[in-house]
């Protein structure tokens, strides 16, 4: 790969940086703090793009150069290729089918506003449910958004993935549905559910861990959020 | 793109990371009729390529629209858009001080004593923002200009490892662990000093073979400041990519119960990770997001991870061959592999 080959992909590479932080797109594979860095990385590689063009115009005519530029440099064409063409969709039933629920033991379980319905994260209901007995959750009216993922034995769960930086690291937590289940529910269709907290409790197929019950009385279809991973559930 | 770079010629081209311009004409010239002919045209190529891409879009998506190819090329993209800002930043760092910092003020800078020049060199490491692909050329440059081939070898292990971006990256990736941070800078720079003294008490300079091309000479300050620049984002960046696959694949095909089972026991799942890391070659600008993925491993087994990868992989193993000579490179690496290993066990052990 020649040096016009390497500045044309800089440049395809810093603008497909820049699309994506420019629109929510980055929101499916990083988290939203990392936003300023990509879009300085799409600058500064559209800016060494620009500058390679500039010296070489300015250099003498007629000094052709064949340099050995590392072939490896040719690996760089599947990012951009994947991030414009494909965009695949953030992590979904299948990581979450295949990863054991990463339910940990919050550090404390504040009060909750009061008024109907309350509004809650999947990771605060589920962490509340098993670790803090539902306390605060009894005789409430609860909303809760996320993703619809069904085990092996068909098995529905809601499902939100957690995230510290990037997918690569993103782990589930699940809650199992009970009650006015809609009778038709395939895979990583949002969901927002209306339901009210039960003790029961399962345990995850994959990891053995715990698993709270939500008992549904409606299910209202809604689309991904605009940043699909729970950014809040581990920090 | 040229066709004649092959496996064993290929690492050599990072030496010449932007090669002086009045010096390759005269050799230029010779070659100049039997190169034209074996040249593919590269942005031809690129052209060629991202065109096919676009039209067989359709095709493409039903190929990776199952959930596993899915999730893999999520994993993949993301590491890439959460690595390259740091890459980018860590080029930038690197080509800043490798253009207007004179190469000379490091010889100066060291104490003459071999014994005393590696532990500096060592610690002045964390000076050098940037990855291993950075720290190489650097390497090779300190040997050219005098500096102790001992103290040059300790900078190449620790400048990756112990530099700010590198440490910051960490303390992002393990936001709940801090003394993950602390223990990555003792580790790293303790196994870059016990290399150089290694090789100041057994090493031998014909087992080197010194770069004999000077690297940013013969052409203007901004001109070696973008050359190097592009060169470092394109060829890091492909090995980025690599890593990004291996990572990907590790994430989405290989099934958790076999992870669980490495990470199960303590002994056999630092040295899986020890391994992993020479595998999958990532830049330690990056490694710890991938490390921090790895919620199965203990965390001396991820540090593990964190203190070999940027000391001994795949890529740097073939930089390190092409730049001082393979003779060199199979010594070095099994010795620092080893040495890295150990020490990062104890450390572990002691800290986390």
């Amino acid at each position: 790969m020649n040096r016009l080959a390497q500045t044309a992909l800089l440049f395809l590479l810093g603008a497909t940086l820049l699309h994506a932080g420019l629109t929510d797109l980055y929101l499916r594979y990083v988290k939203a703090g990392l936003r300023p860095l990509v879009l300085v990385a799409g600058v500064v590689l559209i800016a060494t793009a620009v500058a390679t063009l500039w010296y070489e115009r300015r250099r003498a005519r007629g000094q052709q150069h064949h340099h050995h530029e590392p072939r490896i440099s040719w690996l760089l064409t599947l990012p951009v290729l994947a991030l414009i063409l494909v965009s695949p969709p953030a992590l979904g039933s299948y990581s979450a089918a295949h990863t054991g629920t990463a339910l940990t033991k919050p550090f404390g379980f504040p009060d909750l506003p009061a008024g109907e319905p309350l509004r809650l994260g999947v990771a605060d209901y589920a962490g509340r449910a098993v670790y803090d007995k539902g306390r605060h959750l009894r005789d409430r009216e609860l909303k809760i958004t996320g993703f619809v993922t069904l085990d092996r034995s068909g098995t529905p769960y809601l499902v939100r993935m957690g995230l510290n930086c990037c997918a690569a690291d993103a782990q589930p937590v699940k809650i199992a549905l009970t009650g006015d289940i809609p009778p038709v529910l395939s895979p990583d269709t949002w969901l927002e559910i209306t339901g009210r907290y039960t003790p029961r409790r399962a345990k995850d197929p994959v990891n053995d861990g715990p698993i709270p019950y939500l008992d549904v009385t409606s299910a209202r279809p809604v689309p991904v959020p605009a940043d699909p991973y729970d950014e809040t559930w581990n920090t | 793109m040229p066709l004649r770079t092959t496996g064993g010629t290929g690492p050599v081209a990072t030496t010449k990371t932007v090669p002086q311009e009045s010096g390759e004409r005269g050799d230029f010239e010779a070659d100049r009729g039997q190169e034209e002919g074996r040249h593919l045209n590269s942005p031809l190529l690129l052209t060629l390529l991202l065109l096919t891409a676009v039209m067989l879009q359709g095709p493409i998506r039903g190929a990776l629209s199952a959930p596993v190819m899915q999730s893999w090329m999520t994993v993949f993209v993301a590491v890439m858009v959460q690595a390259l800002p740091f890459l980018v930043l860590g080029v930038l760092l690197s080509a800043g001080i490798a253009v207007f910092v004179p190469p000379s003020f490091f010889a100066r800078a060291l104490p003459k004593r071999p014994a005393l020049a590696v532990p500096v060199a060592g610690v002045a490491g964390a000076v050098l923002p940037g990855c291993e692909c950075a720290s190489v050329p650097v390497a090779g440059a300190l040997v050219r200009r005098g500096v102790t081939p001992a103290a040059a070898l300790a900078f190449l292990l620790s400048a990756p490892a112990i530099n700010p971006i590198v440490l910051t990256a960490t303390a992002v990736a393990f936001p709940g662990n801090p003394e993950m941070v602390l223990a990555r800078f003792v580790a790293s720079l303790l196994v870059a000093c016990a290399m150089g003294w290694l090789w100041h008490r057994v090493g031998r300079t014909d087992w080197l073979r010194p770069p004999d091309r000077p690297t940013y000479e013969g052409q203007g300050k901004g001109a070696a400041f973008w050359g190097s620049v592009r060169h470092d984002v394109t060829h890091a960046g492909g090995f980025l990519v690599v890593g990004a696959m291996a990572a990907a694949t590790l994430k989405a095909v290989v099934p958790e119960e076999w992870l669980r089972a490495a990470a199960g026991n303590p002994v056999f799942s630092v040295l899986a990770l020890a391994v992993l890391a020479v595998l999958l070659s990532i830049c330690s600008e990056a490694d710890a997001f991938v490390a921090a993925s790895l919620t199965q491993f203990s965390l001396t087994a991820r540090l593990t991870f964190l203190v070999v990868g940027p000391m001994i992989d795949l890529k740097l193993f073939a930089m390190q061959a092409g730049t001082f000579g393979r003779a060199f490179a199979l010594r070095f690496a099994p010795a620092t592999f080893a040495l890295a290993v150990v020490v990062s066990a104890l450390t572990g052990t002691v800290l986390l």
